[in-house]
Parts: structure tokens; sequence; C-alpha cells
């Protein structure tokens, strides 16, 4: 307890000391002040608790270093100016080399800092913690007990965000709402390779994987339009995988869940599966509707039909197997969506000019892939046959 | 097999080229295209000048074939400074990008150009000028400081270095026969995978690694066997010169990290080349686990780099303010506790892929106990300082810009280390500046105060100062310049590898950092214009003494450049700064008594098997399999063979030896 | 630390050596580096199959692949070739080439016969269907016990060389020290390969 008073007492101190600080500094190098006025240090000053508490804690730790780094850069430099050869006056002791007094203090410095900013870290990592649902949507405001979270489901696709809103049964891309100071519940996953989802004026980012469901609890104070991203490099389209994050007051809210109802279309997993394949800069979209846990269907890579849920591939390996006749599994376990590159070619072509036979089996000879066999196997989206004789076995699956 | 193979459908020219073919040559991109005029007729031009000054027997037998730690030491930093110039200039492409393509502007640089670039950059700063700058002057100067006459396996020496090259000259290939990679220094899967990145830029960046990693890895056995064994005698532990000591902790990472990154890039390869599932989505693969595997080497590594620069900085401090070393005993075992710290926190990389409260906050103090020793060791110069007389020479001028510029980097350092400090800050600019901060103003630092001070050993002329304060403030302001402004742009919330922006006020700073990259291009221009008037002007800055700067450990001992034998006698330590206590303690060099010096025979194996490991990794990435069949048969053959050779060593007679050190007597005697 | 001097006070210290130094060869240390170096490749690979070993993409698991019986006889084999390898370096120890040698062959068709068993048994799992492409448990087995044999293998073409420069030069101080090199590398892979035996083939099957 008395860790965290003096923790939460030093935060305070750093904080005030940044705000002392910065008249000064503005005054010092006017330039750099002119710039940075111009500019939105949206990490330094966010509009999200989370945010907000993650910038304090910047702030905090940053104040705690500086009690040690400024003394050495100044020592540093006095040293080096005093103790210069031409300076005859100074003293010169080159025998002295060894003090213990003195390696005591230079080991228990460091030490002392490092263990304040080790609980420091300790107690704000369980607090922060993405995982953790909030306790408090802004300083002194708890949660109310019957508040219930706005849950938003958000997928990284190649190259837009796609958000389900599961309470009202819509859907966006590139767009995401939410009302200011109630909770906020991301669930996040990827539909490819990795991302992170990240509104810096919101919250910490977390990364966005495919096969995988990513926790992030946020809430938004302010009404405003707040720049959202992936931070984590996902191929040719990245840069310009943003999106608009809107916070919105009650009735603004209200409005915008009923604009996109009345302006969407249906996101059916035919839509979906259009959706997914690989596009840049693309528009924002609404969906009035989509089809029944098609975000879970994402998470366990099997939104095209046909294919085995990786719940269903849990179930069957935690049960230990689906034993030796079990080769059908592997195609419907088969995950690719991405034709990067080879327009639409089959994705068993992976290794296509190698002359070597695809990965699905074992093939003689040289013969090109890319013709007949992957097509029926991995055709995708696009083989309608493929989407009627399938489809009911997936039934048993779920 | 064979039996079903269809003959009306046998692609002749698969079978020959693989997936090379024509329109894999990127002639139709003019960057390249000047790219490529540029470094084929400067290869002309140095192939024309070896020719016409009838090079190529000398090149080949005294430094090619070369078993002598200095000369591999040399040609080492010649590689790094090579790829030094590569280095940067995607650096600078780069940031010329970022700078211009704002809004409506696309820029110069297409995803596709930029995603190889950044990559590049990355692999080439860190595998091909970091590294062979640490491991050259590891080589160079850890058996002279420790009074041997080479290092433990002499020929294995000379493979490291050509495995080494041989890795650079794979990725540079790819720069004019295909792509390289696009998935960043670190390839991450899926999108490293084969579903994800089916073209050959991945394979490329595995092969350049794989074969180097296999030079780094043999180079650090063998330097941590020759400060293990090698030592003179009276040498003990704690007598070892801090650089000594340093190599050693480096060496000691690089062979248990080394192995961890072999590994993992075998896996990635196999889900490459075999369609095994490792790493992938699907098929019970795990990608998480890459992120695990690679920054377990990836983390050491960064101690690799920084540890011999640490050590650099000592031999510095202590020589330049002409006092002993403070605190050497809190110096040494500061290094080993970094050491064994650097294993436990490789998970800070990756706070944001929810690994959960308890795992995240472990992960995050321990590095944070990281800077408890570094925080000593930056304390440790700082009392080496005090009460000195400190000669403002080039190399103590890196230290102290080095240890003004280090402190910054160390505290962003640990701010990231916070884990929800790290969630608003993981991969922004924020940490490009962060890790530039440590590498440039650590590593390079360092690296350029060790040129500087053991240039005059090398060569026997020292370095022309005007052009090295030159390059250093270039170098100094130009950092602060670059990155400076990439902090601030990070806590913009502006984040890495992006080729293009919307937001127009962005741009005012990425537009100074470009004017720094501008100081920093001036920075090298000053390095390499400082060698070139070094050597004209040699005579002026000859040193006849072999200990130009009053050095205190015993490569100052002997001339230079060394003899071939480092020593004509072997040295007898008495104290940690050996050559200190000599001169002292009024030591004279020995006149007579010379004896036939056992050596180490050259031999031109390593270079071969260099060779054709280009080959084999080169038909690897193009699926030219028969030509890695014959290659890979041929690098088996060369090694077995070598293997049947047992006239290695050969004896300097004594007369060699007494004529090199009769001339060293008349040219010390010459000085008085 | 201290300047301290091994030479009594009084006399004058000395500062090098008048006869050549010969510092004791290292390559038993460097040898013994680069195993270690190659356990952490095989902690990877141990540790990928700890990982991704229970992943069977709803395929087979050990239980219903791995042959126990059949593995036992091919963990005999290696140990076997264990033993007589120290037979081999006993009688090395001796000077005894010729039984060297024979000990040495004896070693190599030990070797043989393990690598033997281990491809039939790794085409036989490809002919059921249960290739390293199955799933991450199958990728991450062939990985580990590939990597494995792929070291035997290696060691074959050594001990093989080895025996010819021994015919021709005899037991000299350099064959003597690569026959001990040779030595420490397969006593490695055999404690590598109990560790394949019991953490992949026995715990596989009795879980």
């Amino acid at each position: 307890m008395s860790i965290a008073a003096v923790i939460s007492a030093l935060t305070v101190r750093a904080q005030r000391l940044a705000a002392r600080a910065r008249p000064l500094r503005a005054a010092l190098v006017l330039p750099l002040a002119g710039l940075l006025a111009g500019c939105n240090l949206v990490v330094m000053n966010p509009s999200g608790d989370v945010a907000v508490q993650q910038r304090n804690l910047v702030i905090a730790s940053t104040g705690l270093m500086l009690l040690i780094i400024v003394p050495v850069i100044i020592l540093t430099l006095i040293f080096a100016w005093h103790y210069r050869d031409s300076n005859k006056s100074a003293t010169y002791d080159p025998g002295w080399h060894h003090s213990t007094q003195l390696e005591v203090v230079i080991w228990s410095v460091p030490l002392v800092i490092i263990i304040a900013l080790g609980a420091l870290t300790w107690i704000s990592t369980h607090t922060l913690d993405p995982y953790r649902p909030l306790s408090r949507i802004a300083p002194g405001q708890p949660v109310a007990a019957e508040t219930k979270p706005l849950e938003v489901q958000a997928v990284a696709l190649d190259w837009k965000w796609l958000f389900f809103y599961p309470e009202y049964g819509v859907a966006t891309v590139n767009e995401l709402a939410a009302p200011v100071d109630r909770p906020i519940s991301f669930k996040i996953t990827a539909s490819s390779v990795m991302n992170t989802f990240y509104v810096p004026a919101l919250a910490g980012m977390v990364y966005a994987m495919p096969g995988m469901e990513m926790k992030l609890h946020a809430v938004i104070n302010k009404p405003g339009v707040y720049e959202g991203l992936s931070a984590q490099y996902s191929g040719s389209g990245f840069s310009r995988m943003t999106f608009k994050f809107h916070g919105l007051d009650e009735a603004a809210f209200d409005a915008w869940i009923a604009k996109v109802k009345s302006e969407g279309k249906d996101l059916s997993r035919d839509a979906y599966l259009e959706l997914e394949k690989p596009s840049e800069r693309e528009p924002v979209r609404y969906y009035a509707s989509a089809a029944d846990g098609l975000f879970s269907r994402i998470v366990n890579m099997c939104a095209l039909p046909g294919k085995m849920c990786m719940s269903e591939m849990m179930k069957i390996d935690a049960a230990g197997g689906a034993g030796v006749h079990s080769h059908e599994n592997r195609e419907r376990l088969r995950y690719d969506n991405r034709h990067i590159q080879q327009g639409d070619e089959a994705p068993g072509a992976t290794v296509p000019a190698s002359g070597r036979p695809p990965r699905s089996e074992p093939q003689p000879g040289g013969a090109p892939p890319a013709g007949g066999h992957g097509g029926h196997d991995h055709g995708g989206h696009s083989a309608p046959g493929s989407d009627g004789s399938v489809a009911p076995a997936q039934r048993n699956n779920n | 097999m064979f039996s079903n193979l269809d003959f009306t459908n046998l692609d002749l020219q698969k079978l020959v080229f693989g997936r090379l073919s024509l329109a894999d040559i990127p002639y139709h991109e003019p960057i390249l295209l000047v790219t490529f005029a540029v470094v084929a007729m400067g290869g002309v031009v140095v192939l024309g000048a070896i020719t016409y000054f009838r090079f190529w027997g000398p090149l080949w037998r005294d430094w090619v074939t070369s078993v002598d730690h200095k000369k591999i030491g040399i040609m080492y930093i010649i590689l790094a400074l090579v790829m030094l110039l590569r280095g940067f200039a995607d650096a600078i492409m780069m940031i010329t990008q970022k700078a211009i393509a704002f809004g409506p502007s696309e820029g110069y640089l297409p995803p596709h150009h930029y995603d190889q670039i950044f990559t590049a950059h990355g692999v080439i700063m860190i595998f091909f000028v970091a590294m062979p700058f640490v491991t050259g002057l590891m080589n160079y100067v850890v058996p002279l400081q420790i009074g041997a006459r080479d290092v433990s396996f002499p020929f294995l020496n000379n493979f490291s270095f050509w495995m080494t090259v041989a890795g650079a000259v794979i990725t540079m290939i790819s720069l004019f026969v295909g792509e390289f990679s696009r998935a960043t220094w670190l390839g991450y899967p899926p999108l490293s995978g084969a579903d994800m990145s089916p073209g050959v830029g991945v394979d490329y960046w595995i092969w350049g690694l794989q074969i180097a990693g296999i030079g780094t890895l043999l180079s650090g056995i063998n330097l941590v066997a020759t400060i293990v064994k090698m030592r003179a005698p009276g040498m003990t532990m704690m007598k070892l010169p801090v650089f000594v000591w340093t190599s050693l902790c480096t060496n000691v990472l690089i062979v248990a990290a080394f192995p961890i990154l072999t590994a993992v890039l075998v896996l990635l390869s196999l889900d490459r080349y075999v369609g095994t599932h490792f790493f992938t989505n699907d098929l019970g693969g795990n990608p998480m686990m890459y992120f695990n595997l690679i920054w377990i080497w990836g983390h050491p590594e960064v101690y690799i780099l920084i540890l011999p620069a640490f050590g650099i900085f000592s031999e510095v401090t202590s020589t330049y303010c002409g006092k002993r070393l403070f605190g050497y005993a809190s110096m040494v075992y500061a290094t080993v506790v970094i050491t064994i710290l650097s294993y436990l926190v490789w998970l800070h990389h990756f706070f944001t892929m929810g690994s959960g409260a308890n795992v995240n906050s472990f992960f995050g103090i321990t590095t944070m106990i990281i800077s408890i020793p570094t925080g000593a060791k930056i304390f440790n110069w700082l009392f080496t300082m005090y009460r000195g007389r400190i000669r403002f020479e080039l190399p103590m001028l890196w230290t102290v810009g080095f240890m003004v510029t280090f402190v910054i980097g160390g505290m962003t350092g640990v701010l990231l280390a916070v884990p929800p400090a790290d969630f608003v800050l993981h991969n922004s600019l924020f940490l490009v500046a962060h890790f530039h901060n440590v590498i440039i103003g650590g590593v390079l630092f360092g690296m350029f105060a060790g040129v500087n001070y053991w240039f005059p050993k090398a060569f026997g002329f020292k370095l022309d100062p005007f052009w090295g304060k030159m390059s250093f403030w270039c170098w100094l302001v130009g950092f602060y310049l670059v990155f400076m402004p990439l902090y601030v742009l990070g806590l913009m919330g502006v984040t890495r590898r992006t080729q293009h922006f919307d937001d127009p006020t962005l741009q005012p700073w990425f537009i100074a950092a470009a004017c720094g990259a501008v100081l920093i291009l001036c920075g090298i221009l000053s390095l390499l214009v400082q060698i070139v008037v070094s050597i004209r002007n040699r005579e002026a800055l000859r040193d006849t003494t072999g200990d130009p700067w009053g050095g205190r450990t015993l490569e100052w001992s002997t001339s230079s450049p060394p003899p071939d034998y480092n020593f004509a006698f072997t040295p007898v330590v008495h104290d940690l700064d050996a050559w200190y206590d000599m001169k002292s303690r009024g030591y004279a060099r020995p006149l007579n008594g010379f004896r036939p010096i056992h050596m180490p025979k050259n031999t031109g194996t390593g270079a071969i098997i260099g060779g054709l490991s280009v080959v084999f990794g080169f038909a690897m990435i193009w699926y030219i399999w028969w030509l890695a069949a014959l290659s890979f048969a041929a690098i088996f053959i060369v090694s077995i063979v070598h293997t049947f050779n047992y006239n290695r060593d050969f004896y300097i007679p004594a007369d060699t030896v007494v004529r090199a050190e009769n001339e060293r007597t008349a040219v010390l005697a010459g000085r008085v | 630390m201290m300047h301290t001097d091994t030479a009594p006070p009084g006399t004058e210290p000395i500062f090098h050596l008048e006869e050549e130094h010969h510092p004791e060869t290292s390559t038993l240390l460097g040898f013994w580096i680069y195993l270690m170096s190659d356990c952490l490749i095989f902690a990877v690979l141990f540790a990928t199959y700890g990982v991704l070993g229970r992943n069977y993409a709803a395929g087979p698991s050990p239980k219903d692949l791995f042959d126990l019986p059949l593995v036992a006889l091919n963990t005999a084999m290696l140990l076997f070739s264990s033993i007589t390898y120290g037979f081999a370096m006993i009688a090395m120890d001796k000077g005894r080439q010729a039984a060297t040698q024979v000990w040495l062959a004896i070693t190599g068709l030990f070797g043989a016969a393990f690598l033997g068993i281990e491809l039939y048994e790794f085409s036989h799992l490809i002919h059921e269907g249960a290739g390293p492409q199955r799933s991450a448990f199958l990728s991450s087995f062939f990985t580990l016990v590939g990597t494995h044999g792929l070291h035997v293998t290696l060691g074959l073409v050594w001990l093989i060389v080895l025996m010819v420069q021994v015919t021709q030069r005899g037991l000299i101080p350099e064959n003597q020290r690569r026959l001990m090199c040779l030595s420490m590398f397969w006593h490695f892979l055999d404690v590598v390969w109990i560790g394949v035996f019991t953490f992949v083939y026995l715990m596989g099957v009795l879980q």
C-alpha cells in the first residue's frame, strides 16, 4: 500500500513538474515550440481514460528517470570540460581508480530508481491490462454496475478494418463509432497476417492475429473524430489501412447506428469472402446486417464453406486426434485467403515455378501445378460448385 | 517417381533456371538501373586497378587466403564500411520518401519498392555493418591484447569471414536479380510465409542470414576459445583488458544465441520449401512461437553489438584520461550481469501480443534491471574522467558524444519497457528513434572510436584529425536532427514502415529529419575523405613508436603495424594495464635471443567454400535444384579434402625475426 | 587489480618468456563449445515440439503412429554404437590401430542400422499420409528426429573419413584429437536421442 501511495504521489509530482516545465521549455526553444504547437501530440494529449492513464505513466516514468539522466549528462559535460588536458589547474590523480563508497552509490542509486519504476510497472501493468474490464470511465467515476459495455468485434483484413456491432446487428468497414463515456469491449482478430489495432486517442494497441481473439477495453471521454490505424506492417496496403474513430454523444451515436442501418447492405458470408480479398484504400462501407456468427467463423478461420473450424479442430486434437484415416481433414483445414500476386491462381501454388507438386500430398512428377490440381481444392470463394456440396457437412462442425 | 515423368510437359527452362527468368532482372526500374551502372562502373575501376597494378597475386596470397587475425579483422571492417554505404543509401531513400509522400503526392517509391528498402536497411545495418564492424575489431584487437600470436583456430577465422561475405553478396545480388524481402528485417510470419510472400525476396533474406550466421557462430566459438586458452602467462581473468572481457561476453552470447537464429530460420525455410506447418495460420502452426524464438536470439543480438562498444569506450576513456579505469571489477561484473540478463527480456519486444499482466510485468522489470549495470558502467566512465587529464583526440570525442547520447536512448528504452507505456509507443517512430539512438549513439559511435583508436596500430599512421572532427560533428548533429523529430512523431501516434501520410502537419518533422540525414551523409563522406587524406599524408601522421596514444594494454607494446607474429617473445603480465606497468617499471625491449616462430599457414579453402555457398544460396533461392545439389556436394567435398591436409603450419625462421626486430630497433633509435 | 608482482621484491620482474610459448591446444574446448551451440539448436526443436506436439490438425496422434518396439530397437542400435565407440577410444589409448579401426567399423555399422530403421519409419509414416505437411505435430516431429538423423549421417561420413585418415597416417596426435572430437559428437547424439526417445516417443505413446 505505502509503495503505491509513494508512487501515486510521485506521479502527481512528475505531472506537476512537467506542467511547470512546459512554459519554460517553450521560452527556451521557440522554433521547436512553434512546431509543436502546430501539431497534435495525440499520445501526450489523448481523449480516452485508458490512454490518459498510459500518458500519465509515460510522464511519471520519464520524470523518475530524468532524476538520474540529467545529472549524468551535466556531470559528463562538466568533467569533460574541467579535466581537459589544457586545464593544468585541475587535479590530476592517475592512481585513483577505486572507491568502495562511490561504487556502492553508483550501483544503489539506479537500483532505487528501478525499484520505484518496477513497482510502478507491476501495478500499472495489472491495472491497464487490456484484458481487464474497465473499473472506471474517468478519474473518480467508477463504472456503474448496470452498465453494459458496447461490444465491438474488429477484424483486420487486407488492408482495411471490419467492425461488427453485435448489439445492433450492424457492421462497418473503415469507420468506427462509440458513445462517449460508455465502456467499449473490443474483440480483435485478423484474417491473414498480423496487424495491430490502434486508436492513439483511445487506448494503447494490441495485436490482431489470425485464428486468435484478442481483447481490449477502453472508453472515449470526449466527442470528436480520431485517427485509427494498424501499427504492425502487414504488406503493401499497410500505409493506408487507416480508419476514423468517431466519439459521439448518446443521441449522435443512435443516429449513426440508424444511418448504418438505413444505408447499409447485408454482409452475407459471400459478401464477406469478397470483402476479405486484398484491396487498398477501401472507402467506408456500411452493413445493416451480418450473417449469423460470422465473426466467430472468421476467428475460427472457417468463413469459407466446407472448411473445418479451429474450435472443432482443437476439440478433436484435445481428444487425441482423428487417427490415421483423416486425410480429408487436411484440406478442410487448409487456410489461405490472400491470393497475393497470384491473381486467381490457387494458393496451393505457393511454390509455383518450382515445378514441384503443391503441398497437399505427395505426387509424382514435374507437372506444373497451376492447372487442375490446386483448382478444385482451393479454388476459393469463386468456385460455385463447392459451396453447395460441402456446406451441409459444415453444420456438424459447429 | 521418374517413370511417371511426363516428358511432353517437361519444361526445360524450369529445369535449368528454376524460377529465374529474364523478367526478374529489374531493367525497367530506373533507380536500380542507375545503381547498377554506378556499381558496375565502380567494379570495373577496382578490377582494372587491381589488374593494372598487378595486385591479383598479392591479393590472393596475402589477403584472401590469409589466416592472420589482423588481416581478417581489417577485411571485416572494409566489408562493414562498404555495406554501410549501401545501408545508408537505403536510409536516405526512405527518409526522402517519407518527407515528400504527403496527401496527393505518392513520393517516388511505391510500396513494393519501399518495403524492400526498409527491410534491406535493417538487415544490412545489423548483419552486414554492425556485426562485421564488431567482429573485425574483436578479431584485430583481442589476440594483441592478450599477448597471443593468432586466434585458436586461424583457418576457421578465415572461413567465418568468407561466410559473412557470402551472406552479404547474396543480399546484394537481390538488388539486381529478383527482389529482396518485403517482410521486415525479422521476417515475421505469417507475412513471411509461403502463402503471403511467395516470391524470392524472403528466400534471399533467409539464405543471406543463414550463411552469414554460420560465419558469425564459428567466429564466436573461435574467439571464446582464444580468450580462454591463449592468454599470455600471468593474465588472469581479473587482469583481462576490459575490451577482452566484453568481447568474451559478446562471443559467449553469439555462441548461445546464433544457433537459435539458425534453427528458427530452418523452420521458416521448411515452411516455405517443404510445406510444413510451424508458423502457418492453419493446421496447428503457431506464428507467435516465431516471435518468441526470433527475439530469444534478437535481444541478445543487441548486446552482442553493444558490449564490445562498451569495451572500446572503457579502453579509450582510460587511455585519454591518462588514468586507470575506475572500478574495473564492477565493470566486469556489470558486463557479466548484462550478458545473463539479456536472455530474460526478449518478450518486451511484443508486450502487445497479449501475454497477460504477470508475464508482461516480469519481462518489463527484468528489462529495467539491465539498466542498473549499464548505469554503473556510465558512472565508471564518468569517474575515470574525474581527476583525469583528458586529451580530446578523436576516439575521446566519440566517447563523450556517446555518453551524452546513449543515456537518452537508455532512458527511452526503459520507458518502452513499461508495458502500458509500450502499448502507446510500440511500433511507433518513437521506437525507431529509440533503437537508432542506442545503435548509432552506442554501437556506431563505439566502432568509430575504435577505428580511430586502433587505426595507427594497424597501419602505422594516425587518421587525420580535421576530417575526423568533421565526421564526428556531422554525425552527432545529424543524428539529433534525424531522430529527435522521430521521437516527436512517435508521440503524435505515427507508426513505422509507413510509405505515405495523409496528415500534412507531420511533414515539417520529416523534412527536418531528411536534413539530418543529409548531415549524416556529410559525416560518412568526411569519414571517407579522412581515410583518403590520411593515406596521402601518412608520412606526416606516421607513428614510429607503436604507442602513439600512451596506451596501457599489450597491443601498444609491439610495432605498428605489428609483425605477422605479433610479439617476438610472449609477454608476461603482472598487472591489469600490462603495457603501462611495463613502461613504468622500465621494461627494456629484448634485442637478441630471437627464435623461429611457429605460425599457421594460409589456405584458400575458406574463400572457396564461401564462393560455393553463394552459388548454393542462389540456387536454393531460385529453385535451381541441380545447381544446389552440385554446389552442396562441392562444399562437402572441399571440406573433406581440406581435412586431408595435415601440413597446416610452418616456422618463421629466426633470421627473418631478427631482421624485422632490428628494423624496429633502428626505427625506435631514429626517433630518439 | 592492484600492482602485484609475481616476482619477489628486489629482483627484476620478468616481462617476456625467452622460450617459445605453447598455449595448450584449444581444439577440444572449441569443439565442446560447438556442441553446446548445437545443443541449443536441438533445444529449439524440442521446445517447438513441446509447443506444437499436440496440434494434430484433426489428424493422427503419436498413439496412432509410433511403433515403440521398432523405436526401442533403434535406440538400442545407437546405444550399442556409443559403447563400441568407447571401445575404439580405449584401443586408441593403448595405441592399437587395428583394434581401433575394427571398433570404428562396428560403430559405423550400428549407426547405419540406426539410420536405416529411421528411414524405414519415415517412409512408412509418409506412406500412411502422415508426412511433415500433415500437421504441426508431424512437422515438428519430422524436423526434430530428422535433424538428429542428419547429424548421425554427418557423423557416419566423418567416421569413414577418419578411418581413411587413420589408415593413411596411423594414430598420430592429430588423428587422436579428431577421434576425440568425433567421440564427443557421437556421445552427444546419443544423449540427444535419449531425449527424443523419452520426450517424443515414450511420452507420446504413454500419455
